[in-house]
């Protein structure tokens, strides 16, 4: 078989075993699925910026937001329905990602983390401020009746399901193009050797800006739908917390394969949930995680996959 | 001349926001210079300072309830041995893990992230979620008279609520003492000048001798130490709780970035201007705005003038 033929097989079957799971899950375990799979788009716009292009951010949070509030502040304040709500926090998370590149961009390595790090504090507390828009550190609940897409019932177990499929599959798919397109290539290149790739006449700013456009968007498609999917916002989804999650999520995968994200999020999910029913001090778990990576397999699941076994994997 | 009046009359509330703002400042002081400190020789920035501060007030109220007896006897005791524990721990931690990523700026922060929640959520687990508080070792109240004109004559008058409390007087000596004391060992002892060395370029201090190893243990147990130490001293005050650590480490961040990363005497001035400044931004406006507003400033800061605004060019 050709790389191209391996590649796509192995990610589309991804997406087939995901769709055939629905029909062995119970209820239980395919609304566990569902909320991995719009997680793991957050992991895999993550994963733009820091697996393929080399930046690494602590503030994504924001991003989530931007699409997070984005879709509900309209729906739930102004009645706007799901489908323009949808497309309105693209937009925004788009307009905000692109903001953010700008300003950040000028600064490099860890000015640019603790950057992130303090806009995506201004935004929390931003939304904290705005309580009576964001209702603050409860948030607010989507009406159940609202949440349809295109007369689909989205609060339905099944719909449920395939709406975060098609998310799921729709970032994945983007990122194994993206990768393989020059521009993804560029980015490889950019975090490789920026100066060579410089020298090679690529532009790199503008491929950096690129890259956190499309990393900021993924993330904030992930944090609609995940508003849109299960109801509920909150400002929690802004703190610092749910910036490092991706890391963690990303690096555990392997930061730099498409497959890396879903993994990192699928294992550590239910790490996290097995321990928090253990203990209440569940995130001890995603510390030792971090510091056993970052020590021991800094190239991740799938990093140490395509090292030692699959060396086409992308 | 209106407003100069009403300024006048506010005066009591300003004094009062003042006194509170040198308190915080001093506290500020004390944990930025141990991130600064650990920048400056190690080039690294440590995520979990914040777990640090916490875990030296922790520490502090776990021995005063043991040593029990009089409050200042085991106020003492908690203030000289709990920074050096935290500090011990410290230094095993950089030998442990952030030596083992060869001081590689980039995963020195994932690992010390994980660090932050490994400290914060074991203290969660073996402390629990309660705050406690420690009773200071003194406290007495000094009351501050004011002034106003009564039918065009001045007359003294003591303000209801215009005291200081002797303990935060006591904190605020003691934060310059030690950042003194700091300033002086690192321009006049022997040990500084190796940490200096060590700072300027390690590889040509490693070729003279010098065990650049264990000097980075040293420099991370002393600035965690000093951590440790700003949260003993804001104990009596605040009480001691599993997730004091984050805000300490944002308001470290801002105060380190504002002063120049790794500039010491930038970081001390910085602190001074913000803890002055957070607290009488907070009598005119809601806390929240006042720190919306600094933490979008430090971004812009850092965007702008990288070098912060005491900072020296350097790599």
């Amino acid at each position: 078989m050709s790389v191209t033929a391996k590649t796509l097989s192995l990610h589309l079957g991804l997406i087939a075993v995901l769709f055939a799971l629905q029909f062995i899950l119970g209820p239980y375990q395919q609304g566990n699925i569902a909320r991995i799979m719009v997680l793991a788009t957050y992991a895999i716009g993550y994963n733009v910026l820091f697996g393929y292009t080399g930046l690494l951010s602590l503030g994504h949070a924001m991003f989530f937001c931007a699409g997070m509030y984005g879709l509900a502040i309209p729906m739930y304040h102004f009645s706007v329905p799901a489908e323009l709500a949808f497309l309105m926090a693209l937009a925004i998370g788009a307009g905000f990602s692109l903001l953010v590149g700008l300003l950040a961009l000028r600064t490099i390595g860890v000015a640019f983390m603790i950057v992130t790090l303090m806009f995506a504090q201004a935004v929390y507390l931003i939304i904290l401020y705005a309580a009576e828009w964001t209702r603050g550190d409860e948030g607010f609940v989507l009406v159940q009746s609202t949440r349809t897409l295109f007369g689909v019932d989205l609060t339905d177990d099944t719909a449920k399901y395939a709406a975060a499929l098609v998310l799921f599959a729709t970032a994945l798919l983007f990122t194994l193009w993206l990768v393989r397109a020059p521009t993804g290539r560029v980015l490889i290149a950019v975090r490789e050797n920026e100066d060579r790739a410089s020298l090679l006449g690529y532009d790199i700013h503008r491929h950096k800006l690129i890259a956190v456009v499309i990393s900021g968007t993924i993330s904030a498609a992930a944090g609609a739908g995940y508003a849109l999917l299960f109801g509920n916002t909150g400002s929690t989804f802004a703190t610092v917390q749910y910036s490092i999650l991706p890391l963690l999520w990303v690096l555990l995968g392997g930061a730099g394969t498409v497959l890396g994200p879903f993994l990192g999020t699928l294992f550590m999910y239910y790490l996290i949930d097995y321990a928090a029913d253990v203990t209440n001090a569940y995130m001890l778990i995603a510390g030792a995680a971090l510091v056993a990576l970052t020590l021991f397999a800094p190239t991740g699941i799938a990093g140490t996959v395509r090292k030692h076994l699959w060396r086409w994997l992308p | 001349m209106g407003y100069v009046w009403q300024l006048w009359a506010d005066g009591p509330t300003i004094l009062i926001a003042l006194f509170e703002g040198a308190l915080l400042a001093a506290v500020l002081a004390l944990m930025a210079a141990g991130l600064s400190l650990v920048f400056g020789v190690m080039r690294v920035v440590n995520v979990a300072h914040g777990e640090f501060y916490m875990l030296g007030a922790v520490a502090a109220w776990f021995i005063a309830s043991q040593i029990g007896g009089s409050p200042a006897v085991s106020f003492v005791a908690a203030l000289i041995v709990a920074p050096l524990l935290v500090g011990a721990l410290a230094a095993m931690i950089d030998i442990t893990v952030i030596k083992k990523v060869n001081y590689d700026p980039e995963r020195t922060i994932v690992a010390t992230i994980g660090l932050l929640y490994i400290i914060q959520q074991g203290t969660l687990m073996g402390f629990g979620a309660v705050p406690r508080a420690v009773e200071p070792p003194f406290d007495h109240r000094i009351a501050i008279p004011w002034w106003e004109k009564v039918d065009g004559v001045w007359e003294m008058y003591w303000p209801w609520g215009l005291s200081i409390s002797t303990y935060k007087v006591f904190v605020i000596v003691a934060a310059i003492v030690i950042i003194s004391a700091l300033r002086y060992a690192m321009t006049h002892s022997k040990a500084g000048l190796i940490m200096r060395a060590t700072q300027l370029d390690s590889e040509t201090a490693q070729a003279f001798g010098i065990p650049v190893g264990r000097v980075y243990a040293g420099v991370f147990g002393v600035g965690c130490g000093l951590a440790a130490l700003a949260g003993v001293l804001i104990l009596p005050i605040q009480q001691a709780h599993y997730l004091m650590g984050g805000e300490a480490l944002l308001s470290s961040f801002i105060v380190v970035i504002i002063g120049g990363l790794g500039s010491f005497g930038g970081t001390i001035i910085a602190a001074i201007i913000i803890g002055m400044t957070d607290s009488i931004l907070t009598i005119f406006f809601s806390p929240i705005i006042a720190k919306i507003v600094a933490t979008l400033l430090v971004a812009l800061v850092l965007v702008f003038k990288p070098t912060g605004l005491f900072g020296t060019k350097r790599q």
